[in-house]
Order: C-alpha cells, then structure tokens, then sequence
C-alpha cells in the first residue's frame, strides 16, 4: 500500500484560537481510516485544513506525493481530494441533477460529468427518481446520499466525510454507514471518516485515530480500539 | 388621460426602474454588497455615452456595444481593487462602495467642471402612438433591453455551468469552495456583469436626460426599492418589481400627486418588508443565506 495522505505536524484553527496543535496521520490507499473524538476537539478543523478551507499555521500535508499546503480550497478538489461537509451542505434551492453537475465542477472532472452521472446513479438509483427536485426537498438520507454522489462527481481518489451520521435516527444511521461501505466496494476510493459516533466508526475503519484537544491521543486498527477499554470507557459509554 | 396610457407610462417607466435595479440586484443577491455606488455606474454608463458621441460621433444605440464591455471592465477592477481586499469584513465594503459613490461623482464633476451634456440621437426622440397613446423610441428601447436581459440572464443562470456556479456560491460559499469554484473569481465576474448593466442601463437612459455627475442619485432610491420588492438576488424580481414600482408611481402621480413618488417607494418599501420579507419573487429563506458564513 502506497501512502497517499500525510499530514506532518500540523497546526491549524481561527483567528488567535488555535484548535489544532501539531497533528501528525497519514492514510495509505484504499484504506478506511476514522478519526474519532468528542465534539469539539478539532476533528472537522482537520478535515477542513487538509481541504484548504481553513489554512493551517504550522506544518505540512502532502497528498498522493504533492505538496497542498496552503493552497485554496478550489485547487485541492483537482488534485483528487472530494469532501462531504457536516450535514451535506446541499444546493438546496437547486435540483439534485445541477448539485450532482457541479460536483464536477473543477476542471479535472469536468469533462466526463456525463460518464460520472451515469455511475453515481447507478450506485444511488433514488437519485435518478428525485434529479428533477429540489434538493432541499430530499429526506435526511436521501440529502446524505445525494452529498456523497456530489462528491464522486469529481472522481476523487480520496473522499473524506465530515460526521456523516450527524442528525440521522439509528436506522438511518444504519443505511449511511452501509452506503459508505457500499461506495468503498464498488468505487476505488480510499475514506477518511470524522465521526463522533465511535463505536460505529471503529468498526467500519482499517484503522483509526483517537484525537483530543487538538492533539492525536491514540491510533491503532479499528477493530482493536474498538475492543480498548479506555476507548469504551471515554466514548462509548461502557 | 386614460387610464390606459397611465399604464403605458407606468410600464415604461418600470422598464428604466427595472433596468437599473437588475443589476443591483444581481450584486446583492450573489455576493451580498449593497453597491450604493451603482446609481454612479449607471451615471458612467451616460458619460461614457456622451463621450462616444463627442469623439466618435456615435449614436448611443451604437455606443452601447463600446460602452457596456468598458463597464465590465470598469467592475472587475472596482471589484478586485476595492472590495476583495475587504472580503473579511462585509460592513466595511458597504462603506467602500459609499466612498465610491462620492469619488466617482467628484471625479466627474472636476472633469466636466459641472457642465451639463445631453447625447442627441438620431431615433430616441421619435414618438409614435396608437390611438391616444404616445410611445417614445427611447423608453421603448428601455422597456425591450430590459425584457431581453432578464430573459438572457435567467437563462445563464439557470442554463450554464458558470451560471450555476454562480447560484452554487449565492447559496453556500463554503459547499461551492469544495465543488472546485474560484468564489472570489466568481465574485469578480459577477460584479463585473452588474456594472455591465448598469453601463447598459446609462447608455439607454442617456438620450432621455441631461447629464450631470449626481444623476445616480435619481433611479438609486427607486431601484433599491424594487430590489427589496421584487426579492433579493431574483432576477425575475427585478423585472415585475420594475414594472410594479412603475405602475404605482405612474397612477399615484396621476390619482394623488407626482411629487410624492419617493413617499410612495418607501411605503411600498416598508410594507414589503414587514409583509414579504424575501420579497414577490425570493427565494424564501434565502435572505439568510450568504450570511452563515463569510470565509
């Protein structure tokens, strides 16, 4: 397995507040790798410094051997790096089709919008019924599937999912982490999951990181931190 | 007067309302700037007429093909040179574009040390009528670029890709950012179409009146009434809250009294905001969004 994302040392947060202090991971391809935690402890400031929507104050990240450091947030989409934002963050006054057409947006994309519609609907028929409707007018799982479609669109290498079950009942919860897995087997996509719901997390992951006050406190397999009695103690309440 | 012709009137006037506020609109509504110095493009839309017509000895009709790409060029460096290196602080590019307003009213009137210029033209003055009604070329003109634009600009909305781009960054900046959208760039250019505009809106209005560097002054009231009538950022809002702004200064000017026009665009204003918020034609809801967040 080749490394594909490495993040060295890096600090990152808003303003003079300082959320991350020097994180240091890496997901090699075609792995699922979580990062867990409670609310609050930088996990989606992570995912939004290596996406380039917050720029980080100190250290390095390097994707698939490229330096995206620093660069804006429009520029890193190219390089393969597709995002699903908390909550989706849907077009929602626009129909499911043109969210799913300006998934492919960038330039790197942009030309097989065609072949990639057909894909994304083929791994999410729902979406085919519902493309001439506002997307806005979606129910919460359809809104999720329809933000993981958005972000295949750009035929990334690596999609990263910012607390995918935040707001869904168990059940749905259930269907969002199936597709995630289904997306893994069908696509080759490496994952990068933050999710506060640990336990579920844990067991999808190759492997995970634990972090806590801006720092990663622990990392291993997920099936072997799933079975770490600090980790079910701290966040799984057992 | 007949009734009928207060019609004609009020929908001919709507037609110079909804022109200047099109542009305005589209400005506010993707990149959420009120421009209080649009009325100033507009009034360099005018200049820039007049000056065609003195050193080139065009018509205006014809100066519009010159005039309308200056004035895109004129937003994009507006835009890149005032108000992006303000992108952090939103309050502070309202008074950017205030200040504006006053530069460029100045700066107009030292060079033209106040004279006031008329741009003749060889068909604007034409009238012709059916029955009763009398139609002026120029308003005319006015009335059909209107219809033509907010045709042409809902298609490119709603039809391109870079159109969609731009209703993509309207709704949610940072979900446009990860889709691969150069949001400033996308800002810049939509700038850049609104100053276009209101170069077009100068140009055609520029045979009806004469010229003077404070002019902005007089459709900028009206226009942000429209604005708020119509709905924010809705392009069909620009057009029918044109044509009704209009309609109800053209029949209360005839019914009550015409000196009490701008009276009667604050009360539209004011009602329109208690009853409507978003607007006829918003989108509801989407007054709030853009402000989630600034980054």
């Amino acid at each position: 397995m080749s490394r594909l994302l490495t993040v060295e040392n890096v600090s990152s947060g808003y303003g003079l507040t300082p959320v991350l202090r020097g994180v240091s991971m890496h997901v090699d391809t075609g792995e699922v790798v979580a990062v867990v935690g409670a609310n609050g402890v930088g996990k989606s400031t992570l995912l939004r410094t290596i996406t380039g929507l917050v720029h980080p104050t100190g250290g390095d990240i390097t994707f698939d051997g490229v330096h995206i450091t620093g660069l804006p947030a429009h520029r890193i989409v190219s390089h393969g790096l597709a995002m699903v934002p908390e909550g989706g963050r849907l077009f929602t006054f626009m129909t499911v089709m043109e969210n799913l057409e300006l998934g492919a947006f960038n330039p790197t994309s942009r030309e097989d919008t065609q072949q990639s519609l057909h894909e994304v609907m083929e791994l999410f028929p729902i979406l085919r019924e519902r493309r001439a409707q506002r997307a806005g007018s979606l129910s919460g799982g359809e809104r999720q599937m329809c933000a993981i479609a958005r972000a295949l669109m750009s035929r990334p290498r690596m999609l990263m999912l910012d607390e995918p079950s935040l707001g869904l009942s168990p059940v749905m919860l259930e269907k969002v982490f199936d597709l995630i897995r289904m997306v893994v087997a069908s696509r080759d996509v490496t994952v990068l999951l933050i999710e506060q719901n640990v336990a579920d997390a844990l067991e999808m992951a190759n492997r995970a990181y634990v972090i806590e006050h801006g720092v990663i406190a622990k990392t291993g397999p997920g099936a072997e931190m799933l079975h770490d009695p600090d980790i079910q103690r701290a966040y799984m309440g057992l | 007067m007949d009734i009928l012709n207060i019609l004609v009137v009020g929908l001919l006037l709507g037609g110079i309302y909804g022109l200047v506020s099109i542009g305005l609109n589209l400005i506010f509504g993707v990149i959420r700037i009120v421009n209080f110095a649009h009325g100033e493009l507009v009034m360099l839309g005018m200049y820039g007429a007049y000056l065609a017509y003195a050193t080139l000895g065009l018509d205006p009709y014809i100066a519009v093909l010159l005039v309308v790409p200056a004035l895109f060029v004129v937003g994009i460096i507006v835009h890149r040179l005032v108000l992006q290196p303000l992108h952090a602080e939103s309050n502070m590019q309202i008074f950017a574009t205030f200040g504006l307003l006053i530069i460029l009213q100045n700066a107009v009137l030292a060079i033209t040390r106040g004279e006031g210029f008329s741009v003749p033209s060889k068909v604007a003055g034409f009238t012709f009528g059916v029955g009763d009604i009398r139609v002026t070329v120029s308003r005319l003109v006015i009335f059909l670029a209107l219809t033509a634009t907010a045709i042409a600009l809902h298609l490119f909305l709603k039809r391109t890709l870079i159109g969609k781009s731009i209703r993509a960054v309207t709704q949610d900046r940072q979900a446009a950012r990860l889709m691969g959208i150069n949001v400033e760039r996308t800002f810049t250019i939509t700038f850049g179409i609104g100053s276009a505009l209101a170069g077009l809106a100068g140009v055609l209005l520029s045979p009806i009146y004469t010229l003077s560097p404070g002019i902005g002054g007089n459709f900028i009231l009206a226009a942000f009434a429209v604005v708020v009538l119509g709905g924010l950022g809705s392009v069909a809002g620009a057009y029918f809250g044109g044509m009704i702004v209009g309609l109800v200064e053209a029949f209360a000017g005839f019914y009550i009294d015409p000196e009490l026009k701008q009276a009667i665009w604050f009360l539209i204003f004011l009602v329109v905001l208690i009853v409507r918020p978003t607007g006829l034609f918003g989108q509801v809801g989407a007054e709030e969004v853009g402000f989630r967040e600034q980054n």
